[in-house]
């Protein structure tokens, strides 16, 4: 019997997922034993075509990571879609967007701007800018256009099932694998491997969690020295872990740094830093609207603390003053 | 509730929706009063009954901005009068936190209220909402539905684009 087809696929991502599998270490053999790699960017020489030759549904499962941020991976994403059974969001980015959503705080053209023109590293006093089309001696070369929205991939395709973490562990990613190859299959949409409860649940801190936490200020990790077994709400810094997911074995809190929530909330929340903000505010003793704004400013990046990972999956999904008709420029000329 | 705020008329007729939080024991029993009493004021708002004003989830009032609504108020007991001891002053900090986010995220100050309101104060139910509606007939509608819709053409428009033409990627690639 053919072994089943396993794909691996990067979008909008820094490519910690994909160090993820290469974190199996010796246990990928185990991985590669039982399945064929069809495609894998990072790690083997595959092309587009290869993919496209495939008939459709033959892959058994792709595990795509990264956010979908330009036409070349909204594509890609569908073309996986096509090809695999399971199409799987891989990690924070894939799940809710991730770190690269975070640019849905800003509009395109302020991203292109400072990236070709005003970063302090840039010498490009021509303010050249990769051009969508090119062409040359009757030659047509094109090149993807970055979308105006950072998205999850669950917002352009279809998605079975989640694996989320920044990057999931080889725990969890191993975990899900052998679920999926074992046919143990929960319910589409379900989060693979990460049990619908808390961080604090599993946190190796959780005994010190105060029963009623009390907030005077707030400090950033930077700020103060941390103590390795006290929870770290006790000590007045933020720790996403009552908002999060569990599921990463409470690593951070383990290497003595706050959860930064990038395995995102539970099933029942539908904005993970609207939940943060609920519990933390309750925990303060500020009661005057001055008293309570200093201590808020104890928190500077309230959007980027609490929405870290999750901004495209949010409510709002991107600061809302995208002009309209943004979604309707032509792809085949170039803009800006 | 709506999926989408009316869009405006020629006529300058538009009205904003305005999702209001009350509390059970002062804030929305001023508004009955204010009912019993045949204070008129603006028909803008749709009224949620809570508890307490301590209830109100951030959660509900993204959502609510999310699925149309153009201006959302909240309605509590005065400092040092919730029926539940500390509700209020949970609702405060939740606001002037939540407040910071959503501004960061280009939502207008004037888009989202906090008002104390105690059971005898209808009258000033009746200010604050024509207040409101005002501020937010100035701003124009909020539409995020609307706006959702028109972000995500950008992604329903490949499909089209990709049969017309070869995919940019499909080129061969010469390796010298």
């Amino acid at each position: 019997m053919p072994k089943p087809k396993i794909a691996f696929y990067w979008c909008a991502s820094c490519g910690g997922c994909e160090e993820t599998v290469v974190d199996l270490a010796e246990d990928i053999l185990g991985v590669v034993e039982k399945v064929d790699i069809v495609l894998w960017p990072v790690a083997m020489d595959f092309k587009y075509q290869d993919v496209e030759a495939l008939p459709d549904k033959s892959i058994f499962a792709t595990l795509l990571n990264g956010a979908i941020r330009s036409s070349e991976q909204e594509h890609m994403a569908h073309l996986l879609r096509r090809k695999s059974r399971y199409l799987i969001a891989y990690g924070s980015c894939a799940c809710t967007g991730g770190i690269p959503g975070l640019a849905n705080q800003f509009e395109r053209d302020q991203i292109l701007k400072f990236y070709y023109e005003e970063a302090p590293s840039v010498v490009n006093d021509a303010r050249t800018r990769p051009q969508l089309v090119f062409e040359e001696n009757g030659r047509r070369t094109q090149l993807p256009e970055l979308h105006h929205v950072v998205r999850s991939l669950d917002q352009v395709e279809q998605v079975d099932y989640y694996i989320p973490g920044c990057p999931p562990t080889p725990k969890i990613t191993q975990a899900a694998v052998a679920a999926l190859l074992d046919g143990r299959l929960p319910p589409k949409g379900t989060v693979l491997a990460a049990q619908d409860v808390a961080l604090c649940e599993e946190c190796p801190r959780r005994d010190s969690k105060p029963t009623d936490v009390v907030f005077t200020e707030f400090r950033r990790t930077h700020q103060k020295l941390l103590d390795p077994q006290l929870c770290f709400l006790a000590q007045g810094v933020v720790c996403m872990g009552p908002a999060t997911r569990q599921g990463c074995g409470a690593q951070c809190p383990g290497g003595n740094m706050p959860c930064t929530g990038c395995f995102g909330g539970t099933d029942r929340v539908k904005s993970q830093g609207a939940k943060m903000i609920s519990s933390l505010c309750s925990s303060l003793t500020a009661k005057e609207d001055e008293e309570i704004d200093r201590v808020l400013d104890g928190i500077p990046d309230p959007l980027g603390t609490f929405y870290r990972y999750t901004l495209p999956r949010t409510l709002f999904r991107r600061k809302i003053d995208l002009p309209a008709g943004h979604g309707t420029t032509d792809p085949g000329t170039t803009t800006e | 509730m709506p999926h989408e705020s009316s869009p405006p008329s020629g006529n300058g007729s538009w009205t904003p929706r305005i999702v209001a939080f009350f509390c059970n024991w002062c804030t929305y029993t001023a508004a009955d009063l204010a009912g019993v009493s045949r204070m008129k004021y603006a028909p803008s708002t749709r009224t949620i009954r809570l508890m307490c004003s301590g209830r109100l989830d951030p959660q509900f009032i993204v959502e609510a901005f999310a699925k149309g609504a153009d201006g959302v108020l909240i309605g509590g007991c005065h400092p040092n009068d919730c029926h539940y001891a500390e509700g209020n002053y949970k609702c405060l900090r939740r606001f002037r936190l939540l407040r910071r986010v959503l501004a960061e995220l280009g939502l207008e100050e004037q888009r989202l209220r906090l008002e104390w309101i105690s059971a005898a104060e209808g009258d000033k139910v009746k200010t604050v909402i024509n207040e409101m509606t005002a501020q937010i007939k100035a701003l124009g509608p909020l539409g995020l539905p609307r706006r959702f819709e028109d972000w995500d053409r950008e992604v329903t428009r490949l499909e089209q684009t990709v049969t017309q033409s070869r995919p940019p990627f499909e080129k061969e690639v010469v390796h010298a």
